[in-house]
């Protein structure tokens, strides 16, 4: 496909009265009225927003008066020189972007000679300058990059809930059996971490009453038709708050990954690859849910050293 | 007295013998160039309405109760950067309406800059010399979409916060380095104490500068290649034909700066966006049904939620879920969008001419075909970042929906491509296609026969048989070009142009 097109010729020398330069506009009456036009209606709305603005007006108002003052402004601009100024087309040279093999050469030599003295004899220079440079470059980030934050070592890998913890809601109360129905959801903290966005923990009511064995092992980790889950989702960390509790099936919002409450969180539908943690509980002589130990795996999403274990 | 101080700058600066040439600068007169002054000009909005917010917005995650203009949240502990929020909305004058300016002009932003890099790619604009100047519009694009994360989320509401944690999750699950990352962004572990104050400073600061310089580079590049150009109107590779800088290109960008900005006003009027004082503040064992990023993250949420449930298990270390979708697909995105322009030259058109002519979509159908069957790639991914709202709103099943889209995103590219490639050979074989049409006007004579007639030509027309001017050769005043301008001019003076 050829580039060039040589239908018409560009134009060296035209006399003022040629169509190039005269208006776009068919009729040029017209287009100044609604020009003009255009420009009083944008005056008035600049003007109408001072007022709106002293006025303190609501904001539909303020930006509709502004918002309208701004379009009539520049409706008039378009217009003027779209239609009201010589309508061309006109052209001008475009230099192409290659140069010759001599330019790039006489600029190479410029930058690494200067007439041989400057640079290329004293190479060793250049590469000692070089290596002080490069050290100052990497060290230079260190600080900026290890000052940001510790680093995480083993924090991804624990909660706060210990053996013995107490179930405790937002407001510090800790929590009994009595305070949920069958159905019900209540967020629990461990009492020294109230509000955390690791330690989060959904307790819920699946049944009236009777331990809930969601797998093998786990035998006396739900005693009383409750379980206990970590509420950081397996996928990318949404609080998972949601339970449908006919199909007791605890839900994502974020997307809508789905955990099956009776078969140890499994995920039956969505993204989230692995179970939502159980924590293992249990109801103390004084009738408070604690914990009968910690989570006995990183909760939350994935990273590259939780391990392979699912 | 203007005289005097123009001659006295131009005495100074020697204005007068470039800035003729300055004047004189060809702007071709397409529409679809105006795609990317869109992006410009919402820029500008950005900074004007973003220096206003800052002046009231408090970048701290420090816990307060909030008293203020908004009842409903009397008392409430929230951070100070959501009362701060909430105090621009409610107690600041105009504070709502530059609040959603804000807001409005950074989608239009994010999306002006898809499209214009759309109208780049289906035109072959991005081919020699402007492959670099492609890039720096490609890492443009990337550091808007941040920039727009980073500006819903300092807020700190119930909504922007729930991305905070899933941009967390994401951050970590990068292989070796990923946990690293996330703590020194976050300074620690998640929720951390910091972010709301580093995720201000990379907003208004580092993001901006970083755009700005790279704005520059990329409109230094332009002028330097100068406008690439449809065909036709005498149009050729060593010229540009259209309309110059001064007056007509001045007074149509400049005009259509104020329309684009008076059109995001108005948007910022009626339409709410952002309603923070409706989702709460953030708190992290707190969400919300419908939790949706920002349009230009959509497609990344609808790719976390059309993942499989897979992820890659090693002795000792895994590969999370979120990878694929959250870094991987992103990664292979960008990078392919880098090297399209060589991808494209080495196995496609084995074109490696310098063009400054553009392609319309049909003279390279594989290139079309290509980027129709990606961007329906993402078109889907985009859609399947709402299949909550979908399965909702048309009462089917969640898990229809979802495997609607999984499967979708496979198979609409697959369709989409011989579809494109085979509309672009049909209109090959169609010279008039894309010509705007004249209406047929059919009129009765004296002797009442039939006769049709071509409409008027619409406002605006350029009849086709005009010839380019050189503009360099427009000699508009002879009488000042004939005056002796040699340089002896007296030492001391000023050179004054004659009058009558």
């Amino acid at each position: 496909m050829p580039d060039a097109t040589e239908e018409y010729p560009n134009l060296e020398s035209v006399p003022l009265d040629a169509p190039q330069f005269e208006v776009a506009a068919k009729n040029v009456k017209r287009t100044e009225y609604v020009t003009f036009a255009a420009f009083v209606l944008g005056f008035i709305g600049f003007a109408a927003f001072g007022a709106a603005y002293t006025q303190n007006a609501p904001t539909y108002l303020l930006g509709l008066t502004i918002g309208l003052g701004l379009f009539f402004f520049g409706f008039g601009l378009v217009s003027w020189g779209k239609y009201l100024m010589p309508q061309g087309p006109f052209s001008e040279p475009r230099p192409l972007m290659e140069t010759t093999r001599q330019e790039k050469e006489l600029l190479k030599a410029d930058f690494t000679s200067r007439g041989k003295v400057a640079i290329k004899r004293r190479s060793f220079l250049v590469k000692a300058m070089a290596a002080a440079g490069g050290v100052f470059g990497i060290v230079a980030a260190f600080p900026l990059i290890r000052s940001l934050g510790p680093l995480p070592k083993n924090s991804l890998m624990t909660t706060k809930w210990r053996k013995g913890s107490y179930l405790t809601t937002i407001y510090g109360d800790r929590v009994k059996p009595s305070d949920v129905a069958v159905g019900g959801i209540v967020t629990v903290f461990p009492e020294d971490d109230l509000g955390s966005a690791i330690s989060q923990t959904i307790l819920l009511r699946v049944k009236e009453s009777g331990p809930i064995v969601t797998m093998p092992g786990r035998e006396d980790w739900a005693p009383d038709g409750f379980v206990a889950y970590s509420k950081v989702c397996t996928h990318a960390g949404c609080p998972v708050g949601l339970y449908e509790h006919l199909e007791q099936l605890l839900v994502c919002p974020c997307h809508q990954s789905m955990f099956n409450v009776k078969d140890g969180a499994m995920p039956v539908f969505g993204p989230a690859p692995r179970p939502l943690p159980q924590l293992p509980i249990y109801i103390d002589s004084d009738g408070y849910f604690r914990a009968r130990a910690g989570y006995d795996e990183p909760i939350g999403p994935g990273f590259w050293t939780r391990g392979g274990t699912a | 007295m203007i005289d005097a101080i123009y001659n006295w700058i131009d005495d100074r600066l020697a204005l007068s013998k470039s800035g003729r040439h300055l004047l004189n600068k060809i702007f071709p007169d397409h529409w679809s160039f105006m795609i990317g002054e869109i992006a410009l000009y919402s820029f500008i909005v950005l900074l004007i309405s973003g220096v206003f917010l800052t002046l009231y917005f408090v970048p701290s995650g420090a816990t307060v109760i909030y008293h203020g203009a908004y009842k409903p949240l009397d008392g409430t502990r929230v951070s100070d950067a959501y009362a701060s929020t909430i105090n621009i909305t409610f107690a600041v004058r105009g504070g709502l309406f530059m609040r959603q300016l804000h807001h409005w002009a950074a989608n239009i932003f994010v999306g002006s800059i898809v499209v214009h890099m759309l109208r780049v790619f289906f035109t072959g604009a991005f081919r020699r010399p402007r492959e670099a100047n492609w890039m720096i519009g490609a890492t443009l694009l990337i550091l808007a979409i941040f920039n727009g994360f980073l500006g819903y989320s300092i807020p700190d509401d119930l909504v922007s916060g729930t991305g905070i944690r899933i941009a967390f999750s994401i951050l970590e699950s990068i292989p070796f380095v990923g946990t690293n990352l996330a703590f020194f962004l976050f300074g620690g572990n998640y929720p951390g104490k910091d972010i709301i104050p580093r995720f201000f400073i990379l907003h208004v600061l580092v993001l901006p500068l970083i755009i700005l310089a790279l704005l520059g580079a990329h409109l230094g590049m332009l002028v330097k290649h100068k406008h690439s150009q449809f065909k036709g109107r005498g149009a050729r590779n060593d010229n540009v034909v259209g309309s110059p800088l001064w007056p007509n290109y001045a007074a149509k960008a400049g005009g259509f700066f104020f329309l684009t900005t008076g059109v995001t006003a108005i948007l910022a009027a009626l339409i709410q966006i952002n309603p923070i004082w409706q989702y709460g503040p953030y708190v992290p064992y707190k969400v919300s049904y419908a939790v949706q990023p920002d349009w230009y993250m959509g497609w990344l949420d609808g790719a976390l939620r059309v993942m499989p449930s897979w992820e890659i298990h090693l002795p000792g270390h895994m590969i999370p879920n979120v990878f694929f979708p959250g870094i991987l697909l992103p990664g292979v995105t960008f990078t392919l969008i880098y090297l399209w322009p060589f991808i494209e030259s080495k196995f496609i058109t084995h074109d490696y001419a310098e063009h400054h002519l553009l392609d319309r979509p049909r003279d390279n159908p594989m290139r079309t075909a290509i980027g129709s069957a990606v961007f329906a790639f993402y078109f889907v991914l985009f859609g399947a970042s709402s299949t909550d709202v979908l399965a909702n709103y048309l009462q089917v099943s969640l898990n229809v929906v979802l495997w609607i889209f999984r499967i979708s995103c496979i198979v609409v590219p697959i369709i989409v491509f011989p579809i494109a490639y085979k509309i672009c050979l049909e209109l090959q074989q169609v010279p008039e296609a894309g010509k705007r049409k004249r209406h047929m006007i059919i009129v009765r004579d004296d002797q009442g026969a039939y006769h049709s007639v071509d409409s008027e030509e619409y406002p605006g027309y350029i009849a086709p048989e005009l010839a380019p001017v050189k503009i360099e050769d427009v000699d508009l005043a002879p009488e000042i070009e004939a005056l002796n301008t040699s340089a002896d001019r007296p030492d001391e003076g000023i050179y004054q142009i004659p009058r009558e």
